[in-house]
């Protein structure tokens, strides 16, 4: 299938105007004869289901949390990216349409990505009219910060807490909807499938969480906003619940699923304390502008500081070994996530990692003390340095903090046109969901910008045009498709509570994202990749044979819940090993052993490498088709980043 | 370390449940109180018996997903959320009860799972700023004083969670209700509205069955984001200059 | 339902009459000891006597009395609605409570608190309010007016040590009720400030600790005097 990205012409800058003035729209009296199924309530679900219900159309919204309001993006801590330019800095539309690009390491559409910055500056302007408290200037303006190494200060940012207030302004605004009697909620709703008619999404499959009914619920365009998937890595700053389940199930009732092995690592993150950790705790990565990232020289020393039996302070200076300085002069502790990341790997496999577990760096503060004083640095990272002696127990003021990756998003996502469209006519993709902004990198800040971008200010332009072509029929949910999809979801269910094996849910989760770590983690190699697609086939087997899921599906039931979400992620870590192993450049959060440069660097092969990889479900036990969507860079200049 | 549970498990809404006691041995004082339970949790399925549930998210404190009343506190004994407690707080030997929220207004689900759906309403009732997406105005528009948008910051960092209706005698919301009113109240966007909303507001609060406050501060001083006690207060103001001011019967 | 109605029976209205009523019945504490204070001048009991007589007499204070008790019954009345209100929205309690962590053990016992002290006040009116408007009361003169002997009855009821450990165990309890009570009421009616507020309380807790102390060493004073 050809892959049609509908990206408008024209120059870039009038994309997106033109493309608003071209499509089709519906009349007002007929909004309200459209239902529109919403899947997720995070940033993009929230701002989507409140946009088009105050459009007028009938909206669902569905979410398995017991609120809307506690969709993930409420962590979101850094803040939002929107090329404002109130701070007269040179910042612009196309600048951040470049960061973006380049960022991304040259993996995504100029075409989506000018829009997003186009965008931006609305989501800010909608935010504060809906009572986002946004930090201020003492004139009352609001205040910017400079945030992940841009080099102008376009975050707006509420404290750490950007993504909560973000999160509580779209919810505020569905909220609102609700009380309109234009949204009708479905809280502890998990999606289980999607149903197609004749080719077109029509409705979804649902388990209410708490009675364990499957139920089916109609509508004339099903928008997905379910989040990333990060947690097939079990441990991730991700929340528990966050899964790739609704994703997953659209794949597999055909819509292709892109760059699934663009994973985004981050540097700084409380590190695993033993097998009991159920999540990983992200830190700022301003940190990285006062301490020293270090570890020992030799393993013996490293091995004494595991045991304990010598402290971070007896080691002398001689001995220690900032990795990051000595090996990018320049840029220091301070080169980009995924060579932080990929450096800290690296010492720690060779044996010199500094906790117990043996994956942990220093990130050290004394020569910050040293030099400003403890009150300056408690100035600017108090909060943090509170929250890590809250989580771990120590004192960073007296000894080194130790940080180590953890995996944070995910780029790859249903593969989605420029009307965010999935390739199943009626089935959207929105937010972290999708693959569409971010290439093989996301900016900081960006996150959170992407998803009210979609929900807000894109979403409702681009349903329309095709809901004005398909008149709506409202679609019984006893129509046969519907009852087969339930069929098949009350049969998995069955399924699941009779193999009654041996082994927990979470004894499954645990051994894939061991494997998804270490072989499709921070740096991956062909061997490895090869080697973890058969383990993982291995325990998907297992899974299937030995899973002990008690209680039964008419009732909450968490380790049912959990064991739908560890079925689906086995597929998904299948096939993030096979996108992983068929790139073979490194770009962006993929880094290929294999291709490098001379200097360790990442290494592109733009000749070969510059599309989108859509992968289609083939069938069960199949290997899945690659489809190719070519990349074409019509107004930035392709290079390659050195951080020497 | 060693330790005693005390937890109360209920099969649905309409059993009558009762505290069941758990013994775990090796428990690391670095472990979250959740992860606890996860150990709890992964012991009682090895061995067949059905798993405690509880509600939880993000584990990082912001959700607000996580409730649990532990040794007669929300939250537990540190002001923070479950998932940020750590078993550091806690000593070798110690008896822990855990219970679930108790309220007439978040009923039980199942074990310590309660909900929270009335929340909701509440917010829908009026707690936001009737704009639509789009035509509004530029956001340095209006300027905010910066103290003020700082004051309109701490109240909006409630997570409703609902430890205030857990910690309070009545079972009471109004630490909740009033954070949101008054977030909104503050600053000039929401002012436009804020009659009306504190009147509806309060009267879903009302009708959801929540309690009278009697000032005794357990919520403030339970609360994991520290949301203050000059709030309701404001709530009380707002609340009562609308009954005295809007046109309505 | 009118728009009065409606905002007095919010749980936020209900609490408006606790404090209104309650603010009242603080100016009357002082009122009341003011007159009471005059018990214990050394002139035997007639300025006690001349004041008691105007207050019966001025129909002012007439008018106010019977606010006074109106609105002593609406505290009352309140208080039990209210209780019963909290009490339904939560009808099970906790197993464990460690309520003492997060809050004072007087704000948690109004109720208990305000029941005993209408007890005390039960007594006390019919101690002295009862006595003096239908029993036997003896008459004094002064400069050839004669006066109700308000002072001897009091005197003669301060002569029995257990109405005087009563009146002053009930005054205790009177602190521990004003001591939450009187901030209370202002946070209530929406009175809260950074600057004011700490204020308020410390006002609160003196009033709280002096208003009873005072009322309680009336009686301790006159049985010291009389035996």
């Amino acid at each position: 299938m050809k892959l049609d990205s509908k990206i408008p012409n024209g120059p870039l800058a009038e994309k997106w105007t033109n493309h608003k003035f071209n499509v089709k729209l519906v009349n007002p009296a007929n909004k309200r004869k459209y239902n529109i199924i919403v899947v997720g309530t995070g940033l993009a679900g929230a701002s989507a289901a409140a946009s088009l219900a105050e459009l007028g159309y009938n909206v669902q919204a569905f979410c398995f949390q017991d609120s809307p309001r506690r969709a993930h993006s409420i962590a979101a801590q850094g803040g939002i990216n929107a090329a404002k330019n109130y701070q007269n800095d040179g910042d612009s539309v196309y600048r951040l349409f470049y960061d973006t690009i380049k960022g991304g390491d040259y993996r995504s559409r100029e075409g989506n990505v000018y829009r997003l910055a186009q965008v931006s500056v609305n989501i800010i302007d909608q935010c504060v009219a809906q009572g986002v408290p946004f930090a201020r200037e003492y004139g009352g303006l609001l205040a910017n910060r400079s945030f992940g190494g841009a080099q102008v200060s376009r975050t707006f940012y509420a404290r750490g807490q950007t993504g909560q207030q973000l999160l509580l302004g779209a919810y505020s605004a569905l909220s609102r909807q609700v009380a309109n009697g234009k949204v009708k909620l479905y809280p502890r709703t998990e999606m289980m499938d999607v149903v197609t008619i004749d080719g077109k999404a029509k409705g979804i499959v649902t388990r209410n969480l708490i009675t364990g009914a499957i139920e089916s619920h109609s509508g004339d365009a099903v928008l997905l906003c379910t989040g990333g998937y990060g947690n097939v890595f079990f441990l991730s700053t991700n929340a528990m619940g966050s899964n790739v389940t609704a994703a997953w199930r659209a794949h597999k009732k055909g819509a292709y699923f892109s760059n699934p092995c663009y994973t985004q690592i981050h540097p700084t993150c409380i590190p695993v304390s033993g097998d009991h950790q159920s999540k990983l705790t992200l830190m700022s990565e301003s940190l990285r502008n006062d301490g020293r990232v270090w570890v020992p020289k030799t393993i013996p020393t490293a091995e004494k500081l595991r045991k304990k039996e010598i402290a971070p302070k007896d080691i002398k200076d001689e001995d220690r070994d900032y990795y990051l300085e000595t090996k990018y002069p320049s840029f220091g502790n301070l080169v980009p996530r995924d060579v932080a990341s990929r450096n800290a790997k690296y010492v720690c496999d060779e044996g010199r990692g500094v906790n117990e577990t043996g994956e942990a760096v220093f990130l050290d503060f004394r020569d910050a003390i040293l030099r400003d004083g403890e009150d300056a640095v408690r100035g600017k990272y108090g909060n943090l340095f509170d929250m890590y002696e809250k989580i771990t127990g120590e004192n960073p003021y007296k000894t080194p903090m130790k940080i180590y990756p953890a995996v944070h998003y995910t780029m790859g996502g249903l593969w989605v046109d420029y009307n965010l469209m999935t390739n199943v006519p009626g089935l959207y993709a929105l937010g972290e969901a999708n693959f569409s902004d971010h290439g093989a990198n996301r900016l900081g800040a960006s996150a959170l910008m992407q998803g009210l971008a979609d929900g807000y200010f894109v979403i409702p332009y681009t349903l329309g045009d095709y809901l004005a072509s398909h008149p709506n029929g409202k679609i019984s949910v006893d129509h046969p498709e519907f009852k087969k999809c339930e069929d098949e979801v009350k049969a998995k269910v069955q399924q699941l509570l009779t193999i009654n094996g041996n082994k927990t849910v979470d004894h499954f989760h645990k051994k894939l994202g061991k494997i998804m770590w270490n072989y499709c983690g921070m740096a991956r190699n062909a061997a490895g990749l090869t080697k973890a697609k058969e383990m993982i086939k291995e325990l998907k087997k297992e899974f299937w044979s030995d899973v002990k899921v008690l209680g039964t599906g008419e009732e909450l039931n968490l380790s049912l819940e959990k064991a739908h979400r560890v079925a689906d992620f086995l597929e998904l870590g299948e096939l993030m090993v096979v996108d992983a192993l068929h790139r073979e450049e490194s770009c962006g959060g993929h880094f290929r052993d294999e291709h490098q440069t001379p200097e360790g660097e990442a290494l592109r092969d733009d000749e070969n490498f510059a599309y989108v990889a859509a992968w289609e479900f083939a069938g069960e036990g199949k290997e899945e088709v690659l489809n190719k969507e070519e990349l074409v860079f019509e107004n930035v200049k392709l290079t390659q980043r050195s951080y020497k | 370390m060693n330790l005693t549970l005390k937890v109360w498990r209920q099969k649905n809404p309409s059993d009558k449940g009762g505290f069941k006691d758990y013994t775990l041995s090796g428990i690391s004082s670095d472990m979250s109180f959740l992860e606890m339970l996860d150990v709890l949790n992964e012991d009682l399925s090895e061995k067949g018996d059905d798993p405690v549930h509880f509600d939880h998210d993000c584990r990082e404190g912001i959700c607000g997903m996580c409730s649990l009343y532990i040794n007669g506190q929300p939250h537990g004994p540190t002001q923070t959320t479950t998932c940020q407690l750590h078993m550091r707080s806690f000593k070798d030997g110690d008896t822990i009860t855990i219970e679930p929220w108790r309220a007439s207004s978040f009923p039980i689900i199942k074990d310590l799972v309660v909900d929270r759906s009335s929340f909701d309403r509440i917010i829908q009732s009026g707690g936001y700023v009737s704009v639509n997406t789009g035509g509004v105005p530029d956001a340095n528009e209006i300027p905010i004083p910066k103290i003020i948008a700082d004051e309109a910051f701490d109240s909006a960092t409630c997570i409703g969670c609902g430890a205030c209706v857990a910690a309070c005698k009545n079972a009471s919301a109004m630490l909740f209700v009033s954070a949101k009113i008054s977030q909104l109240a503050l600053l000039p966007q929401g002012k436009v509205e804020k009659r009306g909303r504190a009147e509806k507001m309060v009267a879903q609060m009302d009708d959801e069955g929540f309690g009278a406050c009697t000032n005794t501060g357990a919520c403030s001083a339970e609360c994991p984001k520290g949301i203050d006690l000059s709030n309701i207060a404001r709530m009380n103001r707002e609340y009562f200059a609308a009954s005295l001011s809007t046109e309505e019967h | 339902m009118s728009w009065v109605s409606k905002t007095l029976n919010s749980t936020l209205g209900k609490k408006l009459i606790m404090a209104l009523t309650g603010i009242f019945l603080i100016l009357f504490l002082v009122v009341h000891l003011a007159g009471n204070l005059q018990l214990i001048l050394p002139d035997d009991g007639k300025s006690f006597n001349v004041y008691a007589e105007t207050m019966a007499s001025n129909p002012l204070i007439r008018i106010v009395s019977i606010l006074n008790f109106g609105f002593i019954l609406l505290h009352a009345v309140y208080a039990a609605i209210l209780t019963r209100h909290n009490k339904k929205s939560r009808p099970i309690g906790y197993a464990v409570s460690k309520a003492s962590e997060n809050s004072s053990w007087s704000s948690r016992s109004m109720g208990i608190l305000g029941t005993l002290i209408l007890i005390f006040l039960l007594v006390h009116l019919r101690g002295f309010w009862y006595e003096l408007k239908f029993g036997e009361v003896p008459i004094v003169t002064y400069d050839g007016v004669s006066y109700k002997d308000t002072f001897a009855i009091v005197s003669a009821a301060y002569q029995n040590i257990f109405y005087v450990i009563f009146y002053v165990v009930s005054m205790g309890v009177l602190a521990f009720h004003l001591a939450h009570g009187f901030s209370s009421a202002f946070q209530t009616l929406g009175i809260n400030h950074k600057k004011y507020t700490p204020f308020i309380k410390k006002l609160g807790l003196a009033f709280a600790i002096i208003v009873p102390a005072l009322f309680a060493l009336i009686p301790i004073i006159m049985f010291i005097q009389g035996s």
